[in-house]
């Protein structure tokens, strides 16, 4: 269910988000679109009252005067929107007042401008830039080191080398279309942004997935969450150079990906989810992904524990890259990172969608702990979690499918959310449709909330942290810079 | 330490024999469109394909698979005019001119391949033993990555085959680029390109590097920043591919567009 508010002045609309965060709601981001001579910013929160769940991600939204060029900005009262009011000034050019730090994040901007920048100053202070090309197979982006030598009293990121217009893509595309570019805003997390684009359609339609296209959606979700799990896993094991666990991870993960093949002919799940369910059956009898399955579990599971009692790997990580449970929950941190600091608003359970209200997936221990270790514990357990939830949801399915896998999705014109729970956390799409076409879609990804978060975790670490610490956030790029 | 050792010993040898063997996995990839022989002069709706990939011209269907991102909406409308590429390391695999991603070919398409082929033996003719390889994302969506990543594990282990992967373009024989080409990596892709000693060889990975895929409205591929020897089709491409391509790009395998593999 998602509400939408309308409020008459930009101030109205922050007086209300701020109220609606002070009651325990999650800011979930806010954005400009313009159609015409308006320009319109919607800030989403997520229901969270009292941890009741059932709530949706409702739509705050406001109208700014004809032809203003600013607005006062919302950052300074909730810091989260700090990376959000750069997008929606690169984006419109909108000028938000009193934003500490207004620098382009998404749009190059002038190489003068880009000298690199210095937070902090003093004897013996120098810079490193890192990237966008960079030592090994990574996604472009360019870290700024600011370092005397060993620790990293601040670090800057750019992201904009990325940038690729996804959104202003969507457009003008026909509703099927628009579901093949969700697969690849953020390649490593397709189905999530495929369920999340979807779901937002099938609001808008008012139509009832199919019981079994339900769970086939499940199955790919959660297979998705198992190998962005055990990529992290395996890049960890690569930082502290074991280069057996890092093997071993790097096998089980290509094991998921050839099982992803060969149920739907796609490694990343590509072509599962459309409007109104999933395109085809299973390519694969349930007792072979059944069979494969096991075995997959058994053999990471042993590695996971091995990996967990291997002290020279284990001290590289403890107290690493440490995110208080203040600063997660004032952030509204998504995913792992978010439970690993004790904050969790994981949408499969407070805003079950698909078949997890059917299955009832069981939530992760606590953690407080909110470093690198606490991470990988949350994504070990979400993995083991994962595997169980896939386990029920292939029982559920019958031996042979002649029931509808797709149930007609003709949305008419309208507006909703539509929200999923990626490896990465919580993943967003504002879909607006007009004559059965796309006239604005806003998606937004968990590593775009999160990856502005890397800019604190540095406290008392040193650059041989680094790797560890990225690799332990396990975003991707491609869904920051979109 | 050691008990990571057994445990790797324990697994036994998971790497495939491929290019010595053929690979099952392999052989069951579902690879870009192609049009069926018999298909002729179909008619097929325009707005068919959602990135523009199949062309109508002098009355016979064509499909730029630089251009198809393997949705399969084709093949589910029209199983009579359209069908998957079967394998990962044929002739679908990769091409060494950005014509010969047109299925079927026209004519004049031997004779680009053939100066293509002519142009790279020339400069491969040094590389034998060792090729060193640099990876550049110009606006990947992050999925060709992993697949990169895979051919340094131990499924496909690369390494076996000489190939390395370097962290500076000074010792890189071939830059590997992946992604639609953004205007932010323009300005690095162009500098990484000119870091590296001739010569050199440049092979643009996944239907978004080749063409822009459904970007394309915006973002060209990357042959628009630097030349392009080797164009690999696939959204993502699966590692086989990508391992075909850096394999026809060194040399180690010849005669490719001609089928001299199967």
């Amino acid at each position: 269910m998602t509400l939408t508010v309308t409020e008459r002045s930009v101030a109205a609309l922050w007086d209300a988000l701020e109220s609606r965060v002070a009651r325990g709601g999650r800011f979930a981001g806010v954005f400009a679109a313009r159609r015409g001579d308006t320009v319109t910013l919607t800030a989403h929160v997520a229901a969270k009252e009292e941890g009741e769940p059932g709530g949706g991600i409702d739509m705050l939204e406001a109208a700014l005067p004809p032809g203003a060029a600013s607005y006062p900005s919302l950052t300074p009262r909730i810091g989260a929107a700090f990376w959000y009011e750069r997008v929606i000034h690169d984006q419109t050019g909108l000028v938000p007042d009193g934003h500490p730090r207004l620098a382009p994040l998404i749009r190059p901007g002038n190489p003068e401008e880009h000298a690199l920048p210095r937070h902090v100053a003093g004897y013996g202070l120098f810079t490193i830039p890192h990237g966008p090309v960079r030592s090994g197979v990574f996604e472009s982006m360019e870290y700024l080191v600011e370092t005397p030598g060993e620790a990293i009293p601040h670090l800057n990121m750019r992201i904009f080398y990325k940038h690729r217009g996804i959104a202003g893509r969507f457009a003008g595309m026909a509703v099927a279309d628009g579901v093949l570019l969700a697969e690849r805003a953020e390649g490593i997390a397709s189905v999530a942004h495929a369920l999340a684009f979807c779901h937002a359609v099938e609001a808008i339609a008012g139509c009832e997935v199919p019981r079994e296209a339900a769970l086939v959606r499940v199955v790919h979700a959660e297979l998705e969450r198992i190998a962005g799990h055990l990529d992290v896993a395996m890049r960890l094991a690569d930082a502290a150079g074991l280069a057996v666990a890092n093997t071993r991870f790097a096998l089980h993960k290509e094991r998921v990906l050839r099982l992803v093949s060969g149920l739907c002919g796609s490694r990343f799940g590509r072509g599962v989810v459309v409007p109104g369910g999933v395109a085809a059956p299973s390519a694969m009898r349930p007792e072979e992904v059944r069979a494969e399955l096991a075995r997959l579990e058994k053999q990471s599971i042993a590695d996971a524990e091995l990996l967990m009692g291997t002290s020279s790997f284990l001290d590289r990580l403890r107290g690493t890259g440490p995110l208080t449970p203040d600063r997660a929950g004032e952030h509204g941190a998504l995913g792992p990172i978010g439970k690993a600091s004790g904050y969790s608003d994981d949408a499969r359970l407070a805003r079950p969608y698909d078949g997890y209200g059917l299955l009832a997936p069981e939530p992760v221990g606590e953690h407080s702990g909110g470093d690198a270790l606490a991470r990988l514990r949350v994504r070990f357990e979400e993995a083991e979690r994962a595997f169980r939830l896939i386990r029920q949801a292939v029982d559920e399915l019958p031996e042979r499918t002649r029931l509808a896998l797709r149930a007609p999705c003709e949305p008419p014109d309208g507006r909703a959310v539509g929200w999923a729970e990626a490896p990465q956390g919580e993943v967003l799409y504002d879909v607006t449709i007009e004559d059965g076409r796309i006239v604005c879609c806003q998606p937004r990804s968990a590593s775009f909330h999160n990856l502005v978060l890397m800019h604190e975790v540095f406290a008392g670490d040193i650059l041989t942290d680094f790797p560890f610490i990225e690799a332990s956030f396990g975003l991707s790029v491609a869904g920051a810079a979109l | 330490m050691s008990v990571w050792v057994l445990r790797g010993l324990r697994g036994g040898v998971v790497t495939t024999r491929w290019p010595r063997r053929a690979d099952e996995y392999a052989d069951s990839w579902r690879g870009p469109v192609t049009v069926r022989p018999e298909a002729g002069g179909a008619s097929v709706p325009a707005g068919l394909c959602p990135t523009g990939a199949i062309e109508t011209t002098g009355g016979s269907v064509r499909v730029d698979q630089g251009k198809c991102i393997l949705c399969g909406r084709c093949v589910t409308e029209r199983p009579d005019v359209f069908a998957w590429a079967a394998g990962a390391t044929g002739p679908d695999a990769a091409a060494l001119a950005r014509q010969a991603l047109v299925v079927p070919q026209v004519p004049e398409t031997d004779e680009a391949i053939a100066a293509a082929r002519a142009g790279l033996a020339a400069r491969t003719a040094a590389l034998h033993r060792s090729v060193h390889v640099r990876h550049v994302d110009a606006g990947s969506d992050g999925s060709e990555e992993w697949e990169i990543q895979a051919l340094l594990g131990p499924v496909y282990d690369i390494h076996r085959l000489g190939i390395f992967f370097t962290a500076s373009p000074r010792h890189a024989d071939v830059l590997l680029v992946t992604g639609a080409g953004t205007p932010g990596m323009a300005g690095p892709l162009r500098t990484t390109y000119e870091g590296m000693p001739d010569p050199k060889i440049v092979i643009a990975a996944g239907t978004d590097a080749v063409s822009g895929g459904l970007l394309a409205d915006r973002l060209d591929g990357v042959s628009a920043t630097i030349p392009v020897d080797v164009w690999v089709p696939g959204s993502p491409p699966s590692p086989f591919g990508i391992l075909t391509a850096l394999l026809i790009a060194t040399g180690k395998l010849t005669g490719h567009r001609e089928g001299a593999l199967r």
